[in-house]
């Protein structure tokens, strides 16, 4: 069971820092757990773990292909390793040994990919993963997360050790906006409904989230009443909530921190156009690559604000055909 | 290993899994004859006795482990797996059959006794290093074994492991390198010529041998020196012929090749006439030892006066071997 903060302040925590102290507190109990980086342990957060654990660390240099094919190997043996390098190279670059060496050999890794989107922010074009999921999302039987808040952090990766399989994580690093309140907790596969609407749904992950959620509250204003989902699992989708909404609202707006190609816009779609069809507009990514700047500059550049939310409802309303569906 | 096979006697395992090699590749009429004939040996002596496993109990945790990097000589391996007696020979009809166990290239979720997923040039090292990394942390005795080909030596990820293997001291891991000069589309020299493999290797930080790789006698040495070294891994570079023992020994585009009904025919008659001149001299050096220890036992007998002995104890062990490590005599039931 989850609850939603009253009100959305940047949380005080470091993403990465919660991540860090997750996996700490699993390893604590486990000896299996087994942590590995591509030469970014200062990145992410992970030196205390590396120093309390340095038989169950490992940092395998920059050679991201490697650290993949080398945690499908300590998944033979029945460790269960996570993982971790900027999302862009922990995708792009280990394409085939997730694929091949993890998902198709049925092992069990886990994968962090930090700095999704935007987040990026300095590191600038080459480093920033609009296309991560998309990547992912193509590998059968894999399980995509973006993480949205370090209470959702705490909750998830506990549960990522728990199950078998290959999951990727989507996680930014530095600080991510409270959505949730201490102690909530997640079912991997469910969307969350964070608030009740019935005009239309919105269906955001990660960043967007909060943006969804100042969207939903401007559009008040208009007596536009906007359901909000946070769709933290990208795969395998919600089905079921993605059908329920679109029965009940009739129209959906997505919003993601990532191309629409590929990524949730397309998962979403997918799911409404396999039995309920109602129009769909995504904000998002459009087909772009990313580029340097601020978090804030980017938002704007790539249109990853509430505003843009708010104006793809209102695109998305006069398209609803109400009582076309028999449903 | 004191139960450590003769090459007399690992001769003969390998002509035996050649053959059926071979006459499972026929049952296809098509297939990876060329990387498959050239690792024969190889897994003549891991299988022989080198590699501890129980055919019985396939995911056994204690295991030795092999990862096939060279996916595609999964018909060899294959074949050594039903004599070694993981599974009944008539599977091996299953090769490249939709719905099947023996995939073109190697499973470890469809096939008994493969230890990992390969086909993805590259990939094995690092696999292959998770599991040695692994068994290090569980502080498990076992060996991990490699078999990587010399075009697959083209891959940058083989490099990206052989560098962190040697940083890690993984003596855990005993790989091999088939050195068939050949790749896919011709020569290895002519298509991305990889130089000295062993001095690559050795100076990536690994124990290094070069040996014949269809010498049974010396990769056995070579095991069991690389079992004693300790402080990095061991690369055993495999001086081998592509086709090794049949009619697609060197030639060009023997990677995958179809062939003939009397291609094949041929080449198992005459792998079938090596097999019995295999097991021939085998029997010839067992007779030669036993006839050595009776005499041995005799002179012993002689000198020493018969007081109390406890010889029961003696005899067991040499009864267990047999038992043990049969895959020839299996294998030559089967053939």
């Amino acid at each position: 069971m989850f609850k939603v903060c009253d009100t959305f302040v940047k949380s005080p925590t470091l993403m990465r820092d919660t991540y860090c102290k997750a996996l700490m507190d699993l390893a604590a109990e486990n000896d299996d757990i087994v942590a590995l980086d591509a030469d970014l342990v200062s990145s992410s957060g992970m030196k205390p773990f590396f120093s309390a654990y340095p038989d169950r660390a490992i940092n395998v240099g920059i050679a991201e292909a490697n650290m993949i094919g080398i945690a499908a190997g300590l998944s033979v043996v029945g460790k269960i390793p996570f993982a971790h390098s900027f999302g862009c190279f922990a995708t792009r670059k280990t394409c085939d040994q997730v694929m091949i060496s993890a998902a198709y050999a049925k092992l069990n890794v886990k994968i962090l990919g930090s700095d999704p989107g935007v987040t990026a922010a300095y590191n600038g074009g080459t480093h920033m993963p609009f296309e991560d999921m998309g990547v992912m999302r193509s590998i059968p039987e894999i399980t995509l997360i973006e993480l949205t808040d370090p209470v959702m952090v705490q909750d998830i990766v506990r549960q990522v050790a728990d199950i078998y399989g290959v999951h990727y994580l989507r996680m930014a690093r530095k600080n991510a906006t409270a959505v949730y309140e201490a102690g909530s907790s997640f079912e991997i596969g469910k969307g969350n409904v964070l608030l009740e609407g019935k005009d239309v749904t919105i269906i955001a992950s990660g960043i967007m989230v909060s943006e969804a959620l100042k969207a939903a509250q401007s559009l008040k204003n208009d007596r536009i009443s906007a359901r909000v989902v946070d769709m933290f699992t990208w795969k395998p989708i919600d089905q079921e909530l993605v059908e329920k909404c679109a029965r009940e609202t009739r129209a959906i707006v997505t919003a993601e921190n990532h191309n629409v190609v590929g990524g949730l816009g397309s998962a979403v779609s997918e799911a409404v156009v396999r039995t309920s069809p109602v129009p769909v507009e995504m904000v998002g990514v459009k087909d772009r690559f990313g580029q340097v700047g601020t978090e804030e500059y980017l938002k704007n550049e790539y249109g990853l604000t509430a505003a843009e939310i708010v104006d793809a409802v209102k695109r998305v309303l006069p398209r609803k055909k109400r009582g076309l569906f028999s449903f | 290993m004191e139960n450590r096979k003769s090459a007399k006697e690992l001769r003969v395992i390998a002509e035996g899994i050649r053959l059926v090699t071979l006459q499972e590749l026929e049952g296809f009429g098509s297939g990876h004859i060329g990387g498959s004939m050239s690792i024969v040996e190889t897994l003549a002596v891991l299988y022989g006795g080198e590699l501890r496993c129980d055919p019985g109990n396939p995911k056994w945790e204690e295991r030795d482990r092999l990862v096939l990097s060279k996916g595609h000589a999964g018909p060899a391996l294959y074949a050594t797996l039903s004599l070694r007696g993981f599974f009944p020979k008539e599977m091996l009809s299953e090769l490249n059959q939709g719905g099947g166990h023996l995939p073109s290239h190697c499973d470890r979720n469809k096939t008994p006794g493969v230890d990992m997923t390969t086909g993805s040039l590259g990939q094995g090292i690092s696999a292959a290093i998770g599991i040695a990394l692994g068994n290090r942390m569980n502080k498990s005795d076992s060996i991990t074994y490699l078999i990587i080909g010399d075009g697959e030596c083209n891959e940058g990820q083989v490099w990206e492991g052989a560098m962190f293997a040697a940083a890690h001291k993984l003596s855990n891991l005993i790989a091999f390198v088939d050195w068939n000069k050949q790749q896919l589309d011709g020569f290895t020299k002519d298509i991305l010529d990889v130089g000295d493999l062993a001095d690559k290797f050795r100076a990536f930080g690994w124990f290094v041998q070069k040996v014949d790789g269809h010498d049974v006698g010396a990769i056995l040495d070579a095991v069991a020196a690389a079992k004693e070294h300790e402080g990095a891994p061991s690369m055993i570079v495999l001086d081998t012929i592509k086709g090794y023992g049949t009619f697609a020994a060197g030639v060009e585009g023997n990677h995958h090749m179809s062939f003939t009904k009397d291609q094949m025919d041929e080449a198992v008659k005459k792998t079938a006439e090596k097999l019995e001149e295999a097991r021939a001299a085998a029997a010839a050096e067992e007779a030669a030892r036993r006839a050595a220890a009776a005499a041995e036992e005799a002179v012993k007998k002689a000198a020493e006066p018969p007081e109390e002995q406890p010889p029961e104890k003696q005899e067991e062990p040499a009864e267990k071997a047999e038992e043990d490590e049969a895959p020839a005599e299996e294998g030559e039931d089967n053939v």
